[in-house]
């Protein structure tokens, strides 16, 4: 049905007010980023000259480019991990038949009732134990084994069709091979929306990196900025932004990429 | 003769029910062989744990974290009697009012307004769901100027109006509120995406019958799109309830649970607990609270769910 113009209107004075309203707090750190410090004190709405001095400064006088590639590692290790672990599992709960299946299943299922705060405690003590303080070892290998990505990637592999699986085990094809050569590659959609999911999620992990970190080794650009707000007594806030910018560019960049994707696969997930 | 049938039938049956049984054991290795890796994390890192926390949550501890006393239920005991838990636990409470409505209603709005086939829907799509790509402490990092006390947006625009200037931050009656807005800000993205989701798979041809019937846009919403909503919504409602059960980060980024321990949430609790007093009993009695609360939470709202949702 054609809209009538009036209506057509509201709804983008609607818009554009809430995108102005949603956007501003990230529009105001990213001005305040080329600004001097004075300008900001002076309480400036818009930079006067595009200076990219604070990016300079924050880094030349911090390890964030350090934190950042820290946290690119653990981030594609995680992602990796993930993807790996979860299609494996769900390989077996859609493709393979045995017994106990559906308790398992059930299992994977509960374990997303246990916050990861039910378990912290114990788990520090354990990468403590283990030597896995400041290692990425310690900041990846716990979040490998994942319930909601088992989830999703068993709810797209069920759309494969049986006969497929049954014509491969009369060719001979291996579970493996069929895993693999079949499978993986008809379910790329549902693999790449849980891939940009989980590099999302450990890009901007918190509480973890925060405690598995003791000093600059593997520290991840959260707590970089941590530190870096910590010692705000500079009132150096140019500087600071400028951090802050750097730190949300790549998953604002996938985030944009991945959008629609993302969207409509969180969706299944979420609702099937 | 007939012997000799019935004694190779039997050994047929014999052989065959041998080879179901080892094709059986043969899958059943394979399921699990499949599943080795998940299961294996699962039990060092979830599973064990959580016994881990229960078995602490009943002993003193020393400052590496290992048992020393068992002392029963005392820990529970005592934080029952504990103003400090007290005040966490009502401070939590509060936060999920302010948070998981506000989240909802603001979510939904945009969804409604980016479900619109107008030119250009796509950009204010991506600009609605951004804060989900904004990290805790980026977005901590973002707030905490507006809340600053003289440079700081907030204050300079209630100057502007000449109304006072607000401690958003350091004063104990705004601290919980100005947390609880930027936490919903920064969940806006997520739910918004969900919700947008949601309301792409109602069926269109429900809103052309409607249409034909010169149905109103108010009439629509009422009728169709709330009620074929309301999965998602009670999955987005139940997603909210929990994360604003778990917030840490923007706590220890804006407050550290100040002043007064006025923005002292649980979480935040159980780290300070844990990990700057060493006391991993105590924490640990804290977390078991916390892990109970969230399974109850989670079963009331399936149990009210069930009855309440429109599913397709």
């Amino acid at each position: 049905m054609r809209m009538p113009i009036y209506q057509k209107l509201t709804f983008y004075a609607l818009l554009v007010v809430s995108a102005f309203l949603v956007f501003a707090p990230a529009i105001i750190a990213l001005s305040m980023s080329f600004m001097s410090n004075q300008e900001i004190m002076m309480g400036n709405w818009l930079p006067s000259s595009l200076t990219l001095d604070n990016y300079v400064h924050v880094l030349e006088n911090s390890r964030l480019l350090h934190f950042f590639i820290n946290s690119l590692i653990v981030s594609l290790v995680i992602m990796l991990g993930q993807l790996t672990l979860s299609s494996l599992s769900a390989y077996a709960f859609v493709f393979i038949n045995f017994k106990g299946r559906d308790l398992l299943f059930f299992i994977f299922i509960a374990t997303m009732m246990v916050p990861f705060e039910a378990s912290i405690i114990p788990n520090f003590q354990t990468i403590r134990d283990l030597g896995w303080m400041n290692t990425y070892s310690g900041l990846t290998i716990p979040f490998f084994a994942m319930a909601f990505g088992t989830f999703l990637l068993r709810q797209s592999f069920k759309q494969i069709p049986k006969e497929l699986k049954e014509a491969s085990e009369i060719a001979g094809i291996g579970d493996w091979k069929f895993f693999l050569t079949v499978v993986l590659p008809m379910a790329k959609s549902s693999i790449v929306t849980l891939g940009v999911y989980g590099f999302l999620t450990s890009w901007n992990m918190y509480l973890w990196p925060l405690l598995a970190t003791t000093d600059d080794t593997t520290r991840t650009v959260q707590i970089g900025l941590r530190q870096l707000q910590s010692q705000e007594q500079l009132n150096d806030w140019g500087m600071i932004m400028a951090g802050a910018i750097i730190v949300v560019l790549p998953t604002l960049i996938l985030l944009f990429l991945g959008q629609k994707k993302l969207q409509q696969g969180l969706a299944e997930g979420a609702l099937k | 003769m007939t012997e000799f049938v019935i004694q190779s039938e039997q050994a047929y049956a014999k052989v065959w029910n041998k080879a179901r049984k080892r094709q059986r054991l043969h899958s059943f290795l394979k399921g699990l062989l499949f599943l080795l890796p998940s299961i294996l994390l699962f039990s060092v890192f979830l599973f064990y744990p959580l016994a881990k926390t229960i078995y602490l949550s009943f002993y003193l501890t020393d400052a590496s974290g290992a048992t020393t006393v068992y002392v029963g239920l005392e820990n529970y005991k005592q934080l029952f009697i504990s103003p400090i838990f007290q005040k966490s636990l009502e401070v939590t409470f509060l936060f999920v009012v302010y948070t998981v409505p506000g989240t909802i209603v603001i979510s939904l709005f945009l969804a409604l307004l980016a479900n619109e086939k107008l030119k250009g829907i796509g950009i204010f799509r991506t600009i609605f769901s951004s804060t989900m790509g904004i990290s805790v402490a980026a977005a901590s990092v973002f707030w905490m100027f507006l809340f600053h006390p003289t440079i700081g947006w907030l204050n300079q625009m209630l100057a502007t109006f000449g109304v006072d200037s607000i401690g958003w931050l350091t004063d104990p009656d705004w601290a919980l509120f100005s947390v609880s807005i930027s936490t919903i800000w920064m969940n806006i993205g997520f739910t918004f995406l969900i919700l947008l989701g949601g309301l792409q798979s109602i069926d269109r041809y429900l809103y052309e019958s409607a249409d034909i019937d010169g149905a109103g846009y108010f009439y629509k919403l009422r009728r169709i799109t709330i009620p074929m909503l309301s999965p998602t919504l009670f999955f987005v409602i139940t997603v909210s309830f929990i994360n604003a059960f778990q917030t840490f980060g923007q706590v220890d980024m804006l407050t550290r649970g100040g002043p007064q321990n006025e923005t002292n949430v649980i979480v935040y609790s159980i780290y300070q607990e844990a990990f700057m007093n060493y006391k991993h009993g105590a924490a640990s009695a804290q977390a078991i609270i916390l892990f109970i609360l969230i399974l109850l939470l989670t079963f009331i709202q399936f149990k009210l769910g069930e009855r309440k949702v429109h599913y397709q």
